[in-house]
């Protein structure tokens, strides 16, 4: 295929992906929102009140970043896990595995397409945050590059699932068991100074506080590990995570006989 | 002439060791309209899927156009447009949403694939619904999306896996003219189907498969004349207690009461009408029993399975 025909498919892809989570997005845009604006009240706002400080900025301030890195990834995951799981439930995904569209630009496209989501969802959330508190940019590339990159790979991790999984208990179970419980103690409510020196070890074994942190930094100039570790540690990520995915591609793992 | 398709000791064995297709040989050639036919989980999917890289192959060799799959898939794929048996689309997208982004799935920009779109959603009588979700479509509709759908990126082959499966009689036969028309038009046709009088009136060439062997690969017309017998069933205008005997054919009633005689070719009815007349019995209509491809369809089948 020529690149003027690459591209032509990979936007066909992209827009079929923006135009589902928007066609529904009841389902997709509000409940982040509605979520986050609870985090917000309750935490930053009531109990944030009685804990005072943290890392020199008020709570609110503190946990702003993580909850906005925290919806980010959850919803760049579930939208490539729910899409793509729902093509090979529905069959619709051999529309593309005729057609002449190469392994890369299927998942270009559809990482894509969940950041698209992420990203827009990360934009709403940071809107609603202003309401309650105000914001300061300390470095805005660090932010870009950051959440971009954290969408990225979230989205290439629900591709992966979606791949792998083979009933709808499959796509729940990992946003369920592994992304929640690695984001809630990757350092979105606390700084990880606060716990004792053999946790903050394990602590550092969570990708999520690096992504965290990373972003943390580049709002308020503050972050518990190297940003730059952060960002190589996000980079290296994804492209592991896509050579796995592509490699499922290519085998046709649970989309070919 | 260049052959559209091109298959060589082509076999799949599955994951739970089922040998589905064990070396399949067969040539489609360019401008025709070929049937693939065989019983249930003969392996006439499994085939087409190889073809269409919705199967993986365990080993042989397959060539659309003479561009190989292995190694130049996208060539192939660009000159393939496929019809499943199951339909597979997004049920929650907009009809012409549907058309237009397979179009876009081979790299055709939206104002030209808008203009494909169109014209196929028309040829097909699908334009009015345009703008309604899938999921709410009659399932003839469904079927006729599917074949929008695959020629939208207008290719050279179109292959049908039970295009008219579920469809009534009327909407058969009017997509049986649409495909007349566009292989008359240059499309080269490959069709599975479980309905043998389609085969019959649509395609020139027909393969059999059974058991994941091809069983038999000819023309239609070469593969009728093998058929020695044909069975034609009688309506007499009294009901008859028994059949009667008649000299040089075999003769029975069946469960509806109606005659049934069997024919060699070339025999001729008169002598059966002669008899008949000459006994009394009075016969008020006929037809025939099934169709012709039917009966050879079942004799190759049985043979072998012996």
């Amino acid at each position: 295929m020529t690149f003027n025909a690459l591209w032509v498919a990979f936007s066909t892809i992209v827009i079929r992906e923006v135009r589902r989570f928007t066609r529904i997005w009841p389902q997709t845009l509000l409940p982040p929102v509605v979520t986050m604006t609870l985090y917000f009240i309750i935490f930053g706002n009531l109990i944030g009140s009685r804990i005072g400080e943290m890392g020199g900025l008020t709570y609110m301030q503190f946990i702003v970043p993580g909850l906005i890195m925290m919806s980010v990834i959850t919803n760049s995951y579930s939208n490539v896990v729910s899409s793509f799981f729902s093509m090979k439930f529905q069959r619709s995904i051999e529309e593309l595995l005729v057609s002449p569209v190469p392994n890369w630009v299927i998942l270009a496209g559809w990482v894509v397409g969940g950041m698209a989501r992420g990203l827009s969802i990360g934009v709403i959330v940071t809107i609603v945050s202003l309401v309650f508190t105000h914001l300061t940019i300390h470095n805005l590339p660090m932010i870009v590059v950051t959440v971009v990159l954290t969408s990225a790979l979230f989205s290439v991790g629900g591709f992966i699932n979606a791949m792998l999984a083979t009933k709808f208990d499959d796509i729940s179970i990992v946003p369920t068991f592994v992304l929640t419980p690695l984001t809630y103690l990757g350092g979105v409510f606390y700084s990880i100074d606060l716990l004792p020196d053999f946790w903050q070890g394990v602590s550092m074994a969570n990708p999520i506080l690096y992504m965290v942190n990373g972003f943390r930094y580049g709002i308020l100039g503050v972050s518990d590990v190297n940003p730059f570790v952060s960002l190589g540690m996000i980079l290296a990520f994804i492209i592991v995570l896509s050579a796995v995915a592509l490699r499922l591609l290519k085998r046709g793992k649970g989309i070919r006989h | 002439m260049t052959n559209a398709l091109e298959i060589e000791g082509l076999t799949k064995t599955y994951g739970d060791g089922f040998k589905a297709l064990k070396g399949i040989d067969l040539n489609v050639r360019e401008g025709d309209f070929f049937a693939l036919l065989g019983p249930n989980g003969a392996g006439k999917s499994t085939t087409l899927g190889v073809v269409c890289s919705l199967v993986n192959k365990t080993a042989g060799r397959v060539r659309v156009f003479g561009h190989d799959i292995d190694t130049d898939l996208v060539k192939a794929k660009l000159n393939l447009g496929v019809v499943p048996q199951e339909f597979n689309f997004n049920q929650f997208e907009k009809v012409f949403d549907i058309v237009v982004t397979q179009a876009g799935y081979y790299g055709i920009p939206l104002a030209k694939a808008s203009v494909s779109a169109e014209k196929y959603l028309r040829q097909l009588g699908l334009w009015e619904k345009r703008d309604s979700p899938a999921r709410m479509l009659s399932g003839g509709m469904k079927r006729r999306l599917m074949i929008a759908r695959a020629l939208v990126h207008e290719p050279k082959l179109l292959i049908l896996d039970e295009p008219t499966a579920g469809v009534d009689i009327e909407l058969r036969r009017s997509m049986w003219t649409f495909l007349e028309d566009i292989n008359r038009q240059g499309t080269t046709i490959i069709l599975t189907t479980h309905y043998l009088e389609e085969a019959e009136a649509l395609c020139r060439n027909i393969a059999i498969i059974d058991r994941g062997q091809i069983v038999k690969h000819t023309s239609k017309r070469d593969l009728l004349q093998q058929l020695s017998v044909e069975t034609f069933v009688l309506d007499t205008e009294k009901d008859l207690p028994e059949a009667p005997t008649l000299e040089g054919v075999q003769c029975r009633l069946n469960g509806d009461g109606a005659l049934e005689v069997e024919v060699e070719k070339g025999q001729g009815l008169n002598a059966v009408f002669a008899q008949l007349d000459a006994l009394g019995i009075k016969v008020v209509s006929m037809r025939t029993k099934a169709n012709r491809l039917e009966e050879l369809f079942l004799r190759l089948v049985e043979e072998n399975a012996a």
